[in-house]
């Protein structure tokens, strides 16, 4: 066990491609954690999909080993977090295993939405928050604004704002003692009843269910009775360590320490993240603040291609929700797609990095239906029900009104996007609008949007309309009553749930439009005339056809080459294995996430 | 070999599978033509000597084979050899494996090579079918499409054909090429009716990868619209049905006796030899090509190896969806046996069925919406195997 107040526990926190990862990589090759010549790109990444998206799925924590300009040996645990508003969650837990935090900005970008919201979060979460410029070797850093931005955020000076490039490791050695300087050492009572922080987690399939720990109070001594204050659950410590950042066993872990603790249990549910881990004899008797079950923003549909695929998706939930205790599901029938599971994620990213996943790892072929908010249908029986897909919406007569999730969302961007913004706040039906300036030359607005309006291609529509400037962050704020629609659509005259959405009154003629549109250049030609309709309210609002395919022959079948024509049909074949078979008519995927890409409101 | 049957006979379809046929690729031409994927080689007429000594060599090394019934010369333009080499290919295969007093012996050509003493001296050497690329009658198609012959060469070159007495004449003809009218396509048919053909051929311009077309519709050229290349596929079925001709394959109609025998052999799945740069044959249960460079071939053949690659074998399930894939391309359909069956009994199938694609004729899978044919071979390519 180390002293604690020869430990910091420290995070970095950053918007998306300021360099949180590369910081991270330099730290730990300037330990020494890690020989320069073992180091990869993105050490702390270590998922595939992680790696090849640039972003931070999963926080992990890696212990440092760092000497002094004291002379002092001194143990940094740097813990990770993810940079994405889909996981906000995750990084207050994060956090609160934290004293201090690197506040990292870009040097040329400057304070973003997830700056302020990190940066704020962290504040809250009572931590010492170190700012810090990255990238100050790009020729279009302006370091004298960012520290100011970064200051008027703290209420600091500029001067207390440190200089750093991640990339090419100036000033990172400057930092090293500052964080050993200003970020708190760790207090807890050795002597307490053990409470540890379950920060994050992950399975493993060799060791099962991997937790994240920090250590508040008392020991974790390996080969004990631990108890889980959230579930209840009793089971054994079968091993403790810390990541160096390999797993490497120790005894036990005191107060202020970070390390790993394996108990054997394959279900990551049993063990969640922002648990408090207490022996199961002199039990503490209150948990470590702060725990809340992850509550999913988005929900969609998934079902196989192939029908028969759907024990293989739920196994492969089954095994994805092992490591990743915010995914959501439930099976749900669907007349036009068959047997599947609503899926509720955290976020669009959320949702499409497991869809990924399930493909990838699992070899599934998969239907998406387009996503869907939650919506709270109060029936004229005064009873609420929650409605995750809309194929479930009640009955007109049977609704006295339906309630939408808001969330208050917030935008930077440079002041010349002013307008812009507010424009395309405004066609979402934002309402509540105040900004102020960060600076002479950015601003930060605010809205109250439905959640809706913003998760499909709110943050695509910010970023083409500021050419990339603008930058957003939001959080729940309740729900209200809106004037919502169902609209449906029809394929050959049967209505197809997969493709029903909910949608605001006003915009239902042109969504209907649109959808129908869209699923006209999407469908291929059948056999027969396909009629396309959206209706509203049994009301028929648009209709295209896809006209009977006609010609569906090689002419040349000759020269006694059987072998190339099988082969060409055999490739044929293959595209139309991504095809689902919907009553008659055969619809492509991508169909069923059309309504993601329509631009009915432009 | 009878001549009574009706060329869409399901008597004569499933006879061919008898026949004892061989094919001979001629690699020649004058030039490639934008649309055209076979293997061809321009520019070197000067190996034709050696590529009929190769090919007399290969025939000398063919396994012991029945005598024909039916010759093949594709190409390319074998109608470019001189006709004392066409001969000498001719004299081998006569040697062994022999032919058949009343075999078929066709060959390919262009019409602007089938000058009448040409034409007569490769009857003398023992053709008695020419296959002649008419392509259209349309002079600005015909140059759309890279061809250097015009309508009224190919006129002449149905009148040489008669006069030096060959027994049967195919007209081939492209349909959809851009700028192509649906009233020139008619035109095109009239015209070759006129001529009294006894066997035609109609394919959809393919834009295949690879070629100068397929470059030039990647870039951005239109490519043929298949609505329109639907509407003339079933004109052609009209006016070639009420002249008297017989569709038997989705793109072949022949006056009866006249079929194509060796086409008719590889859909019925007979075994066939093969000779040449690029060929393929279907010999003791195994389908091979030859290598399909010229000077690769010439190469291995002529240091006394063989030049054919890729075996391909099937057994079991894999050729019995074989047979029922060649099968299908022919208006006779094909006896359902286990593939067809399970075609039919498949969802697909079943929808395939209802809209008429295909049909179910006692014994026999047939389709009965050829332009759709290839629905029909996904189905049937997608079945999962059936015996296992």
């Amino acid at each position: 066990m180390t002293p604690s107040t020869r430990i910091r526990n420290f995070s970095i926190i950053a918007h998306i491609d300021h360099g949180k990862s590369t910081l991270a990589d330099r730290l730990l090759e300037m330990t020494g954690a890690i020989p320069a010549r073992e180091m990869r790109e993105q050490m702390l990444d270590s998922m595939d999909i992680e790696r090849e998206r640039g972003i931070t799925i999963k926080a992990q924590a890696v212990r440092l080993p760092y000497t002094g300009r004291d002379g002092e040996e001194y143990i940094l645990n740097l813990i990770d977090t993810p940079g994405h508003v889909d996981f906000s969650y995750e990084v207050s837990r994060s956090l609160a295993a934290c004293e201090g935090a690197l506040l990292l900005a870009d040097a040329v970008q400057g304070v973003q939405a997830q700056t302020l919201a990190n940066a704020y979060m962290a504040i809250g979460a009572g931590l010492e928050v170190i700012p810090a410029l990255n990238k100050i070797d790009l020729a279009a850093a302006d370091p004298e604004r960012v520290a100011g931005e970064l200051a008027a955020v703290l209420g600091g000076d500029p001067s207390e704002v440190r200089a750093v490039s991640a990339k090419t490791g100036e000033g990172v050695a400057d930092l090293l003692e500052e964080i050993v300087a200003r970020v708190p050492p760790p207090q807890g009572n050795p002597d307490a009843p053990l409470r540890a922080l379950v920060f994050d987690s992950y399975f493993d399939s060799y060791r099962g269910v991997v937790c994240y720990v920090r250590v508040v109070d008392g020991v974790l001594t390996a080969g004990t009775r631990l108890k889980s204050m959230a579930t209840g659950e009793n089971h054994e410590a079968s091993e403790v360590g810390v990541l160096t950042p390999s797993a490497q066993p120790v005894a036990s872990l005191g107060p202020g320490e970070v390390g790993y603790l394996i108990t054997g249990i394959k279900e990551i549910r049993r063990i969640k993240v922002g648990d408090t881990i207490t022996t199961s004899s002199g039990a503490a008797t209150s948990p470590l603040p702060g725990y809340a079950e992850p509550k999913p923003m988005v929900y969609s549909g998934l079902f196989p291609t192939d029908g028969d695929d759907f024990e293989r998706l739920r196994e492969a939930l089954e095994r994805l929700r092992l490591n990743d205790a915010s995914l959501h599901y439930e099976p749900e029938t669907s007349r036009a797609l068959g047997f599947g599971f609503r899926c509720g994620f955290l976020g669009l990213l959320h949702m499409d990095i497991v869809r990924e996943r399930l493909e990838r790892e699992y070899g599934l072929d998969l239907v998406a239906t387009a996503p869907s908010v939650a919506f709270r249908v109060n029936l004229t029986t005064g009873e609420q029900v929650e409605v995750r897909s809309p194929q479930d919406l009640p009955e007109p007569t049977a609704r006295a009104s339906i309630e939408e999730p808001y969330v208050r969302v917030m935008v930077i961007a440079p002041s010349e996007f002013l307008g812009t913004v507010m424009d395309l706040a405004q066609t979402r039906r934002g309402e509540g609008g105040s900004f102020h300036y960060l600076g002479p030359e950015r601003v930060e607005m605010t809205y109250q949007l439905p959640l809706s309006e913003v998760v499909f291609d709110f943050f695509d529509q910010l970023k083409s309309r500021s050419r990339g400037y603008a930058s957003l962050d939001y959080e729940p704020s309740g729900y209200r009553v809106s004037d919502l629609v169902r609209v449906d659509i029809l394929l050959n005259a049967i209505p197809v749930d997969a493709f029903s959405a909910i949608v605001h009154r006003d915009e239902a003629n042109a969504y209907g439009k649109a959808m129908v549109e869209k699923l006209r250049e999407l469908i291929p030609r059948q056999l027969f005339d396909v009629p396309i309709q959206a209706a509203t309210g049994g009301r028929v609002v648009a209709r295209e056809t896809v006209k009977a395919k006609r010609k569906d022959v090689l002419a040349k079948c000759y020269g006694g080459d059987i072998t190339r024509k099988k082969k060409l049909l055999e490739r044929q074949k293959e595209g139309k294995k991504r095809m689902k078979m919907v009553g008659s008519v055969e619809v492509p995927q991508e169909a069923f996430v059309a309504a993601l890409k329509i631009e009915s409101r432009k | 070999m009878t001549a009574a049957l009706a060329p869409d006979s399901a008597a004569l379809a499933d006879a061919a599978h008898a026949w004892s046929t061989a094919y001979v690729h001629v690699p020649f031409c004058a030039r490639v033509c934008p649309y055209c994927d076979f293997a061809v080689s321009v520019g070197s007429d000067h190996l034709a000597g050696r590529f009929v000594d190769a090919v007399v060599a290969e025939i000398e090394a063919a396994p012991a084979w029945p005598a024909l019934d039916a010759v093949y010369l594709g190409g390319g333009t074998p109608s470019r050899l001189s006709a004392e080499q066409a001969a000498r290919i001719l004299r081998a295969l006569r040697s062994r494996p022999g032919l058949a007093a009343d075999a078929q012996v066709s060959l390919e050509a262009n019409p602007e090579d089938w000058i009448p003493a040409h034409s007569a001296a490769l009857r003398s050497a023992g053709f008695n079918r020419v296959s002649l690329g008419a392509q259209s009658f349309d002079d600005d198609v015909l140059r759309r499409l890279g061809r250097v012959h015009s309508a009224e060469d190919t006129r002449r070159a149905v009148a040489a054909s008669r006069i030096a007495g060959y027994a049967s004449v195919n007209l081939d003809l492209i349909f959809g090429t851009a700028g192509e009218t649906l009233e020139s396509w008619r035109a095109t048919l009239e015209e070759a009716l006129l001529l009294q053909p006894d066997h035609v051929s109609c394919y959809a311009l393919t834009v295949e990868l690879g070629t100068r077309l397929g470059r030039e519709v990647a870039a951005g050229a239109a490519a043929p619209d298949p609505d329109l290349q639907a509407d003339m596929y079933e004109l052609a079925v009209e006016l070639l049905g009420a002249a008297g001709m017989v569709r038997y394959e989705v793109s072949n109609w022949a006056r009866p006796g006249h079929e194509c025998r060796y086409n008719l052999a590889v859909w019925a799945g007979a075994e066939y030899l093969a000779f040449g740069p690029a060929a393929h044959r279907h010999v003791g249960g195994i389908r091979s090509r030859n290598l399909r460079r010229l000077s690769d071939y010439l190469e291995e053949v002529e240091a006394g190896r063989s030049p054919a690659r890729g075996d391909e074998h099937l057994d079991g399930w894999g050729a019995e969806v074989e047979r029922v894939f060649l099968g299908l391309r022919r208006t006779a359909g094909v006896e359902a046996g286990r593939a067809g069956l399970a075609l039919a009994g498949s969802a697909e199938g079943r929808r395939l069925l209802d809209a008429g694609v295909l049909a179910v004729e006692g014994e026999r899978l047939v389709v009965r919406r050829p332009l759709l044919t290839d629905a029909a071979e996904r189905a049937l390519l997608s079945l999962p195997p059936a015996d296992r």
